[in-house]
């Protein structure tokens, strides 16, 4: 699947109605539930998604995310995972940009 | 018993966590499809699980790491004590589904199951016409399922529609889309029966033929390229079609759970139905305990149990053997190969059955007429051979 670059660092997106991201003892992982079903995130998906919160800009998620693992340049990372996280419908931008 | 006083498993491969528990809270229902998996002689089963017990379930199991949880039944919604148990399971983290005929849900209780933290509602349809809606489950409730499918969407619940296909339904494929689009559903999932309990006792009635699968599938196709990603559709074929047998249940006792509405605990919906095995009771027993250690839920864990074909076929690891249940309904032994497999020397039971469907719609005077999940009919199929014929 061809991921189009459809996020900006200005947009704020949140995570879709039937997806709930909770952390799991038993997985000692972050995981998206969902009707049915349940994704394992990996520990830097995990990091990215439980900072959105559908108030913050991508860019502030980055920043926050950098802070939190000093020294990394994270910017393209986390565009590139929360392109892929909107193709499968994990999350969507609150408003247009 | 405590679950402390566990004991190591003798499995090779070690047993995993559940991730899937199915809660039977009633076997009451308003509804009568003939093609229900309810065991056909329910009103046999003792008293249902109190409120308390099954708060007990919820969190034994979530301690387990069974993060979905299905209310089923029966109607789950005949319990009125669902709400209680709908707000513990958000307490606990469960992600909640209710799978529902509709019948009974008004704005009160949706209101409420939204306020407890139901995350997910399934409602069944048995046709898109009224008439075979209501004749299929002998009952009149088309309408009151329209609107309940309003109720759904005004609470702001993704649409899933879940509808049965036999032979009776399956050629109004189109139709049912029709009505699913017009609903606004968001998933729709059209399961082809399978063959348990009351649909396998009106099999002959219920099996399609392979071109009218062929018809909805085809159908199903154009539909989707028409709606594209606005509705999601899966097609369940029947597993009489098939060569190779589903990877049942993911395998025996190695995801999922079903606790019936007696406290019965089981790993597929349909494994009461075996002899020689003794499930436990959730009355009785912890579900730690029940998982890991229960004799029922290592019986056919792993493939000790396995006898030829699968025991030396490679693909035992993709699908298990196939189900366990079919495989004791149709060859009389739970531990052969799943007759629907062609590499099952018991294959030709599963094509004679196609070809006494296909007799049954040629000439309808000489098959049994078609049964009602009822009371009645359960009463006396439970005083009749019929029931594990």
């Amino acid at each position: 699947m061809s991921v189009e670059t459809r996020l900006n660092l200005d947009d704020i997106v949140e995570i879709g109605r039937q997806f709930r991201l909770q952390w799991e003892q038993a997985q000692q992982a972050y995981v998206l539930l969902y009707p049915e079903g349940m994704v394992k995130l990996s520990q830097s998906a995990g990091e990215i998604l439980k900072r959105i919160d559908g108030k913050l800009p991508i860019a502030d998620v980055v920043e926050n995310l950098e802070q939190a693992f000093p020294g990394a340049n994270l910017q393209q990372d986390v565009l590139k995972f929360l392109e892929v996280a909107y193709e499968r419908g994990w999350i969507h931008p609150k408003q247009a940009s | 018993m405590n679950a402390a006083g566990s004991t190591p498993s003798k499995q090779v491969k070690p047993v995993g966590n559940p991730l899937w528990l199915v809660a039977e809270i009633t076997y009451k229902c308003p509804l009568h499809c003939v093609f229900c998996y309810n065991p056909v002689d329910y009103t046999r089963y003792g008293q249902e699980l109190s409120t308390d017990e099954w708060l007990r379930v919820l969190r034994e199991s979530r301690e387990l790491g069974v993060t979905q949880l299905g209310f089923s039944g029966g109607e789950p919604l005949v319990r009125d004590d669902l709400e209680i148990m709908i707000a513990e399971a958000r307490k606990l983290g469960y992600y909640s589904n209710l799978i529902t005929s509709g019948v009974g849900l008004n704005e009160k209780r949706i209101a409420a199951f939204k306020e407890g933290g139901l995350d997910h509602i399934q409602l069944s349809f048995q046709d898109s016409t009224r008439e075979l809606n209501d004749f299929l489950s002998s009952t009149r409730t088309f309408e009151l399922k329209s609107k309940t499918a309003k109720l759904i969407k005004q609470y702001e619940y993704p649409m899933v529609l879940n509808v049965v296909l036999h032979r009776l339904n399956i050629d109004h494929v189109q139709q049912i889309l029709e009505m699913a689009e017009a609903m606004g559903a968001e998933y729709v999932e059209l399961a082809n029966t399978q063959y348990y309990g009351w649909a396998l006792l009106n099999r002959d009635h219920l099996l399609p033929s392979k071109e009218q699968l062929r018809r909805a599938e085809e159908v199903t196709n154009k539909f989707r390229e028409r709606v594209g990603n606005k509705m999601k559709i899966y097609f369940v074929v029947p597993d009489y079609y098939e060569i190779r047998p589903k990877a049942c249940m993911n395998g025996w006792g190695s995801v999922f759970i079903t606790v019936t509405a007696d406290g019965t605990v089981l790993p597929c919906h349909e494994a009461r139905m075996l002899p020689g095995l003794t499930f436990p009771n959730a009355r009785e027993a912890n579900m730690k305990w029940i998982w890991y250690d229960s004799p029922a839920f290592n019986t056919y864990r792993g493939d000790e149990w396995m006898t030829e074909p699968c025991r030396s076929c490679p693909e035992k690891i993709k699908d298990f053997g196939g189900c366990r249940c079919q495989a004791y309904m149709l060859t009389g032994d739970a531990r052969n190969a799943d007759p629907v497999c062609d590499l099952s020397p018991h294959h030709h039971i599963i094509t004679e059955a196609i070809a006494k469907a296909q007799q049954a719609r040629d000439k309808p005077s000489t098959t049994r007429p078609i049964l009602f999940r009822d009371d009645k009919n359960s009463r006396a199929l439970s005083e009749s051979a019929a029931v594990h014929s």
